[in-house]
């Protein structure tokens, strides 16, 4: 693990700081929280996969994280005591809750919701009072995922983000609100909107900016953006047609070297690759100092260090914050010191200004958005590679109100969680299902399709080389059991597949009716799936969830 | 009248300088016979070529597939696991600027695809890479 993750003595400090010892005297502050020692000529802060969350939320850490190939058992496929261990933290500390999923309730309960643009303009104010031209930069995912955001084409993200004040940002999901309003925004940003791996499809010429130089502490530091590389893939390519993205790491490597040639001090790329994709590229292409990573969620309080390029994790939805102060010199990184800024809502105080403007965007929303459709027993989360509680409850939901034998979700890992006896507010629901192709399909497949399917989904994500690996979690399936052995190829990992209402293995021939959401297909038919899971949760009244055993997993 | 790129393409395209040969006689021959075909069964060193492909197709029907072997005469491309692997052959003349070109292809599922240069002194290099082709969906 040393070898992976920078240890401080290498040449630089880093961590979560000592918030454990602090809770314990019932003292944690935002002084403790921000405490950090103003270091050499740069600051970096890196955001990313926010979601549209604007207020604090509960979000509950994956369970399940496997890692296959050469990555299996490294950060960040390293969960719950396992994680603890390796970071040396203590259960029951703020950092646990913080990082992990164990206790989650009784943790949630102690230490509150994080998160929140309001705490998040706090952080960056007591930042940018130490270093005033700190670079702020937004990994992407932003502009998607709330009931707000799909309401106003994101322009509340946008407003919000703009007081925020950040330098650049990449993007994925941004693409789903279709390509004519994602130009309409870029027009309209005062900040850069980068890319270097998005192109026209038709002139294989790059579509948007590629980098953007700002001179800081006496240096050029040079921010390269690299978008979300299967956008056409894993969402619905008829919403941005013309465009092309892949990881294109050919590309990546022209591009550093250009502003190498151009006289960078400093390379940073701003990535919406995932955490795996990142660490290969860092491996691959020569020259990278720092890499943002994003899109997968990860979390880390150390960045992990990839020969000299130092890749840092900074979470989703809000929860974290990374400050990086760096010492560049004559073009050479000489050290750094990193702080991975857990936003506790209720230690952090909310900038004013911040708070009216987000307290603006919702308002006309508030009264659809708080109406209680319902009330859960469990905890509802969806990080997880096989399945997460609110994926259980869509797919039961979708299996009842569609009249379907089996039910496929998405592997999405946005969607911030609830505790038991919470309300499900509508703003709850939405939170889980907001996107801008919603619509609830009930078709016929057969055994053979199903186990295609499955196949397919499961190469996306345990392809042992990340470059091979497409997008989210497996995808969550209701009323069917399987076994699966992560080791073996495409085509033979998935067995035993169960229709759960009668325990008979999937007949390859037999016809099932299937209902699922989120397809990338052009004309989907059906309700969304709002819609679908709203009807159920309040026919139900109360939901609970049974834990779900249906995913027998080896080889990991 | 204002000439687009598409319209100045279209018109410059009866002196494209690389010749694209389809190969109707190999229609039915399998990647294997057609590399030994094109190399004369001489052995098949590595470097010196690029093939540059997506590591997953974003679209099956027109995969987007560059070639570059400085000094190259001549470059076989295939699909290997298409019904019908055999893609084209670059020819490049003593005049050429570059040996590189560029295609789309259609592959029917996940496969290699597969590019094999004859350098001017006759050597041969091979270069491959895995496209896969999915069902898409499930971007988290």
């Amino acid at each position: 693990m040393q070898a992976t993750v920078a240890a401080s003595a290498i040449y630089g400090a880093s961590g979560v700081g000592n918030w454990a010892k602090l809770a314990a005297q019932q003292a944690l502050t935002q002084d403790d929280l921000l405490g950090f020692d103003t270091y050499g000529n740069i600051t970096l802060v890196h955001v990313t996969d926010i979601h549209g969350q604007l207020k604090p939320i509960y979000f509950r850490e994956p369970e399940i994280n496997l890692g296959v190939g050469d990555v299996s058992g490294l950060p960040p496929h390293v969960t719950g005591q396992d994680f603890l261990n390796l970071f040396n933290m203590t259960p029951g500390t703020p950092e646990a809750y913080a990082l992990s999923y164990q206790d989650f309730t009784a943790l949630a309960k102690t230490y509150g919701r994080m998160g929140g643009l309001d705490r998040v303009a706090t952080i960056l104010n007591h930042i940018r009072a130490d270093r005033p031209d700190a670079l702020l930069l937004d990994g992407g995912d932003t502009w998607h995922g709330s009931y707000t955001c799909l309401k106003t084409d994101a322009q509340d993200m946008v407003n919000v983000m703009n007081a925020l004040k950040p330098d650049a940002m990449t993007s994925h999901w941004e693409f789903t609100l279709g390509i004519d309003r994602v130009n309409e925004i870029v027009e309209s940003l005062p900040f850069a909107f980068l890319g270097a791996n998005i192109f026209d499809a038709e002139w294989d010429e790059p579509a948007y900016e590629p980098y953007k130089f700002f001179e800081r502490g006496g240096a050029k530091v040079a921010v390269i953006g690299q978008a979300f590389p299967y956008m056409p893939i894993a969402n619905p390519k008829w919403m941005f047609p013309g465009l092309s993205f892949g990881v294109r790491e050919e590309r990546m490597r022209e591009v550093v070297q250009e502003v190498r040639d151009q006289g960078a001090d400093l390379v940073v790329v701003l990535s919406h690759n995932g955490f795996d994709v990142d660490r290969k590229m860092a491996g691959q292409v020569d020259g990278i100092d720092v890499i943002l990573t994003g899109h997968t969620h990860d979390a880390l309080p150390e960045p992990v260090m990839v020969n000299n390029t130092m890749l840092i994790a900074s979470g989703s939805n809000g929860k974290f914050v990374t400050r990086l102060d760096l010492d560049v010199q004559n073009g050479q990184l000489m050290g750094f010191r990193h702080k991975l800024i857990p936003v506790f809502s209720d230690v952090i105080e909310a900038d004013k200004d911040v708070a009216a403007v987000i307290d603006a965007e919702r308002a006309p929303y508030e009264a659809e958005m708080a109406e209680v459709l319902g009330r859960t027993d469990s905890e509802l989360y969806r990080r997880g590679n096989f399945n997460g509680t609110w994926d259980d409850l869509i797919c039961n939901a979708l299996i009842e109100e569609r009249e379907a034998d089996i039910a496929m979700s998405p592997g999405f890992r946005w969607g911030p969680s609830l505790i038991p006896g919470d309300e499900i507010t509508r703003e709850d629901l939405f939170n889980a299902t907001s996107m801008t192709y919603p619509n609830a399909y009930r078709s016929e497949m057969t055994g053979e399709t199903i186990h295609v399917i499955l196949e397919d989904v499961a190469d996306n994500l345990f392809n042992p080389d990340p470059y091979y690996q497409q997008g989210g979690d497996m995808v969550r399936v209701g009323g069917m059991g399987y076994h699966i052995d992560v080791s073996k190829p495409q085509g033979s990992r998935i067995t035993n597949m169960t229709l759960l209402k009668t325990g008979e293995a999937i007949d390859p021939a037999k016809t099932y009716v299937v209902s699922g959401w989120a397809s990338v297909n052009e004309g989907t038919e059906g309700p969304a799936i709002w819609d679908v899971v709203e009807n159920y949760v309040k026919r139900k009244g109360t939901i609970t969830i049974d834990p779900n055993k249906s995913v027998q997993v080896t080889g990991a | 009248m204002q000439l687009t790129r598409r319209d100045a393409i279209a018109l410059g395209a009866g002196a494209a300088a690389v010749a694209t040969l389809p190969m109707p006689a190999f229609a039915s021959a399998t990647a294997d016979e057609l590399i030994a075909a094109f190399t004369g069964g001489a052995e098949m060193g590595e470097g010196g070529l690029t093939l540059t492909a997506p590591e997953i197709a974003e679209n099956g029907n027109t995969v987007p597939v560059s070639v570059d072997a400085p000094g190259a005469t001549s470059i076989l491309l295939l699909a290997t696991g298409n019904p019908t692997p055999g893609v084209c052959t670059f020819n490049f003349g003593p005049l050429a600027g570059s040996q590189a070109a560029s295609t789309r292809i259609r592959l029917a599922g996940t496969q290699d695809v597969v590019a094999v240069a004859k350098m001017a002194d006759g050597s041969i290099v091979k270069a491959s890479s895995t496209v896969k082709v999915t069902i898409g969906g499930c971007g988290g």
